[in-house]
């Protein structure tokens, strides 16, 4: 996979596997067993400009792409997939339809903020009856003279309460269903509204996410993000960013359980002899390797095809469907191989696996991924 | 304030192995660093810059392959890179290499010359002073905190084993550091895309012409006699006794080897 690197990419590989192993893994196991958010490791996220890397520099982007924001979210995840999810959700969910849509009035008041670092953003999508079935939601916009009146409430909303900044989907149009989203900027402090219940979680669990709360919040038409009613086509398209950010911590955690597997079976004796040395072993990191390989080669395919202006969707599905598959089984199978002591807090691979479950759950579950690449076959088969 | 900064490219001593027979490290196959003392030296003069302007331009001589290193180092925020590189460099002891990069130093003004204390392959300390002696500048060496500059002086701490001293040096001066004295930062992404694949000025003899007989193996006045590595030719033994035991056998072992008073 590296021979398609070119050398920006790898300098950002190693300062970010030196920044994780220093910063990041240090902290893995405390966030997790606190279920706290790592607010200081996001403070050196943003010296070092992580926040604004695959944006152009005219916002104070650092002028990277999304293969080196793959990469990115790839080394934070194999020590710790909550700080992970934290970059992605942020560069993804909210930075990347800013970039996209936003006009230059919108560009210049949150671009800064956002692309250095500080402020932090989210994206409030899901509601309680509206998961897969985005087109279902309830939350809306009522126009006013010069703003709108967001009233509803969110769910599972990642970032949520430490965000500064929200992308919220609200509907413009109720009777159009799906034809009638339009998306909205909302500052945190904007009064009407608040974050409700912080979610308990099988994994990820420094990750924040938590219910967003509108009631009656003023919008200015101002922060209308593109076009009325628009939002819909919006969505779709933020969502297969966002799987290319969830891909690569699929892949992060994959290659982060693979490593401990590796370390653990060359040092683990039993018979007299390490357990690496067994053919079983064996032929369990070969199929583990070899399936995170496969992940890895779909998600980069996926990341240069964005960054050559191609259409990824399809390439982005299927590379966060498989990725997260193989996570969950590869980290599965890693805790086989650490046998009893696997099972236990005191080794990391018993956070991978259940931080790999969410993978196959959010940016849409992976039924609907492969919704989405049936669909893109359909579509090309007729063509 | 402009600032220069001398790092070098060293093994990573963390993977390095020792030939057996001749007792020379293995360089073949061990991944590089910069070396930790001189990155922090970069760091002092990044932050330098950020407070009182001006440039940091960083110097080192090594074969071609260092210049990876110096893009990192743009990559880190660092203004200029000049990488001093020719054969008849080859081999140079400190005095050689100190006069090649004072050499260099002589071609810009510089304010402040920024070391690290030493390289952890050589660990001899003396490339950093013997610079600001081939330059005429004063130095201060095992420098652990700048507490200040003003238009003419900086003002630091150098530490020794037992003590420290707050010092008062007009500029130019060459200073050597301790790694402690600042974390140094990662590269930052905006470098990465923006900064790092910048040239590096890469300077031979030709462009520094140094007289031949000072440089390399023949130029350097140091001597290497032999080269080996520790080996301890004591035996061990082992014994297994009950603690009260154990200490009186330790104190009467040592008291053979006169390593202990026999008041004890």
């Amino acid at each position: 996979m590296d021979h398609l690197l070119n050398d920006q990419h790898k300098l950002v590989q190693k300062t970010l596997r030196d920044f994780t192993a220093n910063e990041v893994k240090p902290l893995a196991k405390a966030i997790d067993e606190g279920e706290r958010f790592p607010r200081e490791t996001v403070s050196k996220m943003a010296e070092m400009n992580l926040f604004g890397l695959p944006f152009d520099t005219a916002y104070g982007g650092a002028g990277g792409d999304t293969v080196s924001y793959a990469i990115a979210v790839l080394e934070l995840s194999k020590a710790c997939a909550t700080t992970g999810v934290i970059l992605s959700a942020h560069v993804s969910l909210c930075a990347a339809p800013i970039a996209t849509w936003g006009n230059d009035a919108q560009k210049e008041a949150y671009l800064p903020g956002l692309l250095s670092g500080a402020s932090l953003g989210a994206f409030g999508l899901t509601e309680p009856n509206a998961g897969t079935d985005a087109g279902a939601q309830k939350t809306v916009a009522t126009e006013h003279d010069d703003h709108f009146v967001l009233n509803g409430n969110k769910i599972f909303i990642t970032n949520a309460g430490e965000a500064d900044l929200y992308i919220i989907s609200a509907l413009t149009n109720p009777d159009a269903r799906h034809r009638g989203i339009s998306l909205f900027i909302v500052e945190a402090d904007t009064p009407g509204f608040s974050v409700g219940k912080k979610e308990m979680k099988l994994g990820i669990r420094g990750s924040s996410t938590r219910e967003l709360i509108l009631d009656n919040v003023t919008v200015p038409k101002a922060n209308l993000l593109g076009k009325r009613d628009k939002g819909f086509a919006m969505i779709m398209e933020i969502l297969s960013g966002g799987r290319i950010g969830i891909a690569a911590q699929a892949v992060g955690i994959t290659e982060g359980a693979i490593e401990e597997a590796l370390r653990y079976t060359s040092e683990r004796k039993q018979f007299g002899k390490p357990i690496i040395s067994f053919q079983n072993t064996q032929f369990m990191l070969a199929e583990m390797e070899t399936k995170k390989e496969a992940a890895k080669q779909l998600l980069f395919k996926a990341a240069r095809y964005k960054d050559q202006g191609r259409p990824y969707a399809k390439e982005a599905a299927m590379a966060k469907l498989y990725a997260g598959n193989t996570t969950t089984e590869v980290t599965q199978q890693a805790v086989q191989l650490f046998g009893g002591y696997g099972y236990t807090r005191e080794y990391d691979v018993e956070r991978m696996m259940r931080d790999a479950k969410i993978t196959e759950i959010y940016e849409g579950t992976n039924e609907a991924q492969k919704m989405v690449i049936a669909n893109m076959m359909m579509k090309e088969g007729a063509a | 304030m402009n600032i220069a900064v001398l790092v070098k490219q060293v093994p990573n001593t963390t993977e390095i192995k020792v030939d057996k027979e001749t007792g020379a490290l293995i360089r073949k196959g061990i991944p590089t660093i910069i070396n930790p003392d001189d990155l922090s030296a970069v760091e002092v003069a990044l932050k330098l810059k950020a407070t009182h302007g001006g440039k940091v331009h960083v110097f080192t001589m090594g074969p071609k392959s260092a210049e990876s290193m110096l893009r990192e180092l743009y990559a880190r925020g660092v203004d200029d890179a000049t990488l001093l590189c020719d054969k008849a460099f080859a081999g140079s002891d400190t005095w050689s290499t100190s006069l090649v990069l004072s050499t260099a130093l002589k071609r810009h003004r510089f304010d402040l010359v920024i070391a690290g204390r030493q390289a952890i392959d050589g660990d001899t300390a003396q490339v950093g002073p013997q610079v600001a002696e081939f330059l005429g500048i004063p130095h201060i060496s095992y420098v652990d905190e700048i507490r200040g500059v003003d238009a003419t002086h900086c003002f630091l701490r150098k530490k020794e084993e037992k003590q420290s001293m707050h010092l008062k040096c007009p500029f130019p001066l060459l200073i050597t550091v301790l790694d402690g004295i600042a974390k140094p930062r990662y590269m930052n992404m905006t470098h990465i895309f923006n900064n790092a694949s910048r040239d590096v000025e890469i300077l031979d003899n030709d462009a520094l012409a140094i007289e031949k007989a000072d440089l390399g193996i023949k130029g350097s006045p140091t001597k290497v006699k032999k080269t080996y590595a520790k080996s301890i030719t004591k035996k061990t033994t082992a014994e297994s006794l009950a603690p009260e035991d154990a200490a009186e056998r330790i104190l009467a072992v040592l008291r053979e080897k006169g390593g202990m008073p026999d008041a004890l």
